[in-house]
């Protein structure tokens, strides 16, 4: 990968909106500088010739699994609250979405 | 009981012991938590000692085994790694993102092992969410190799490699998504198996690279490992991927018998970054299987030099799509000063998640952002179909594939992590058997001064039995025993 292919701090940082992950502007040029020598090193993969070739998701067979709509035990409200921060009348109370 | 000794005492010695009420597993299990309190100070293998529920089990396992019922694994004392999920008792991923967070339900393979009668000690230490081959990037601190306090387990189940190899534990269970099973248990000098995708439940298992990963046992011998492997793998139908196997006995082939067994040895696997030390004890073992009637035949497999940067890149783009769910609004850390709802996301997530941790979650980001989608995800994965054609090439024709597990010995506390890269490539010779799904295990082959080096063996799809008896074999010519 060439110079001019390194990551930008601009995308470095649209990344960190992305991921939803504040960062100083310290953290954002080391992220760049350490993300732009691992993108080197998989630049390798270009070398590969892979015309023809299906994409592997899974090693083995996977298939989607259906059951009957049956309803079963499942854990109870309080015990899925339990690690819930902030809550109110069996519901997690979170901050608002769109600005009020 | 000041009088037991606790060191290498195997899952089989300690039956008997029990069995014959020579003594108690509650003896037993205060044993391994008096160890603990004595040496754990100078190797944190632990995020978290369960010493009350630990005594509680150890009665209900001698209660069990008053009366005759006892299993395999009843009363013996172990230890989960820390993304295993525990109702009731704390499961962090050794994350300050999961610092407070307590399960409400068990994983597949925690309620196996306690239906069995096992006793839970307490939770080993990892690199955070499992991303790491050295144990340093816990956010609790880093565990040392018990063999050289000065060096790093490896990881990232660098806690019950270190727990296992320093007697504080049994036996103990980690998770493998490219290499963190048997890395640490070659760097330890212990046995570690990761099995076939597919074949143990990850139900339970906080996910890091769900296409790649897989529970697996660690323990001081093979026949220790065929044990725990019993235990848990049968089906499990909360795991989509789990594959009906039908309880297999992994102990019954353990015969050491490899005459006419044909061994791979791919010349890929004692590359450029391959210390000597460890090129020329892995190679001595192969000489010595050969002498003992096994077929060995070097070989190369071309794909192989490029599932590093396959495994990196379909690792990370799994990763950033698991640990989105990781907002500290339903559970986990919550930073609880923002106004908005982003903000608050993102604080959380800035101060929950260690800079690895980060920079993962965003290398896989950018890789799956479209203009780069097909260069870098779906190149990656057109790589694993070519690596994965070639093992099944190779095993239409062998048993089974031999090389090192590590190409080093274990390196020096710090020693790489102000550079990621060379971290990676610590892994080179590991992630293809996760990126193929194929079984492979780790087994003590040798030490360089006291330093370990571990033996790699991988087979075909669910033929753990053939790498468990090559193991097995192992243990018995190369002149050593592990305590």
């Amino acid at each position: 990968m060439s110079e001019s292919d390194d990551i930008t701090i601009e995308e470095v940082r649209h990344l960190a909106l992305l991921t939803r992950i504040n960062m100083t502007d310290h953290e954002i040029e080391e992220m760049r500088d350490q993300m732009s020598d691992i993108l080197a090193s998989i630049e390798v993969l270009s070398e590969v010739d892979t015309d023809g070739i299906e994409p592997t998701g899974h090693s083995v067979d996977v298939h989607s699994v259906m059951r009957e709509d049956i309803s079963s035990d499942s854990i109870t409200l309080e015990d899925a609250l339990a690690n819930a921060p902030r809550q109110e009348d069996g519901f997690i109370r979170v901050r608002a979405v769109l600005e009020e | 009981m000041s009088t037991l000794d606790i060191k290498g005492i195997t899952i089989s010695v300690a039956r008997r012991l029990l069995d014959d009420k020579e003594i108690s597993s509650e003896e037993l299990t205060q044993a391994y938590l008096d160890r603990i309190s004595n040496i754990e100070g100078n190797i944190h293998s632990f995020v978290s000692v369960t010493a009350d529920t630990a005594i509680e089990q150890a009665k209900a396992a001698d209660n069990m085994i008053s009366k005759g019922l006892q299993g395999t694994l009843t009363g013996i004392p172990m230890q989960l790694k820390d993304n295993m999920s525990t109702e009731g008792i704390p499961t962090t991923c050794s994350s300050k993102m999961l610092e407070n967070f307590v399960p409400p339900y068990d994983a597949h393979v925690t309620a196996k092992l306690k239906d069995a009668g096992a006793v839970l000690l307490g939770k080993g230490n990892l690199d955070e969410f499992a991303m790491g081959s050295s144990t340093e990037h816990s956010a609790f601190g880093a565990t040392h190799n018990p063999h050289d306090l000065q060096r790093v387990p490896g990881g990232s189940s660098g806690g019950s490699a270190a727990a296992v190899a320093g007697n504080l534990a049994d036996i103990a269970l980690g998770s493998d998504t490219g290499g963190s099973i048997r890395c640490p248990a070659s760097f330890c000098g212990i046995v570690g198996l990761k099995p076939t995708y597919g074949l143990v439940s990850r139900y339970g298992l906080i996910a890091y690279g769900n296409s790649l990963e897989q529970i697996g046992p660690m323990a001081k011998t093979v026949h220790d490992c065929a044990l725990l492997l019993e235990c848990i793998s049968d089906y499990d139908k909360r795991d989509a991927t789990c594959v009906n196997s039908k309880n297999i006995n992994y102990t019954e082939s353990l015969d050491g018998d490899i005459s006419g067994l044909k061994i791979a040895v791919p010349s890929e696997f004692f590359g450029n970054g391959t210390d000597p030390i460890v090129e020329k004890s892995v190679k001595n073992t192969i000489d010595k299987l050969a002498s003992e009637g096994a077929i060995v035949e070097e070989i190369n497999i071309e794909s192989i030099k490029y599932s590093l940067a396959a495994y990196y890149i379909i690792a990370m783009s799994e990763a950033s799509s698991n640990l989105a769910r990781f907002d500290g609004l339903r559970y986990g850390l919550h930073s609880g000063k923002s106004k908005d709802w982003n903000e608050l996301f993102s604080n959380n997530r800035k101060s929950g998640f260690g800079f690895e941790v980060k920079r993962r979650i965003m290398l896989g980001t950018f890789a799956l952002s479209s203009g780069y989608f097909d260069e870098y995800y779906i190149k990656a994965q057109k790589v694993r179909s070519l690596i994965t054609n070639d093992f099944k090439k190779i095993f239409s024709k062998f048993d089974v594939i031999v090389g090192p597990t590590m190409p080093t010995l274990p390196f020096k506390l710090g020693e790489k992590t102000t550079d990621p890269l060379s971290m990676y490539m610590s892994d080179v010779d590991t992630v293809s058997a996760n990126l193929a799904g194929i079984p492979s295990i780790s087994v003590p082959c040798g030490y360089s001064d006291k330093l370990p080096i571990g033996i790699q063996i991988m087979s075909s799809h669910f033929n753990e039995k053939a790498i468990l008896n090559v193991g097995h074999k192992i243990e018995q010519i190369r002149g050593f025993d592990i305590e």
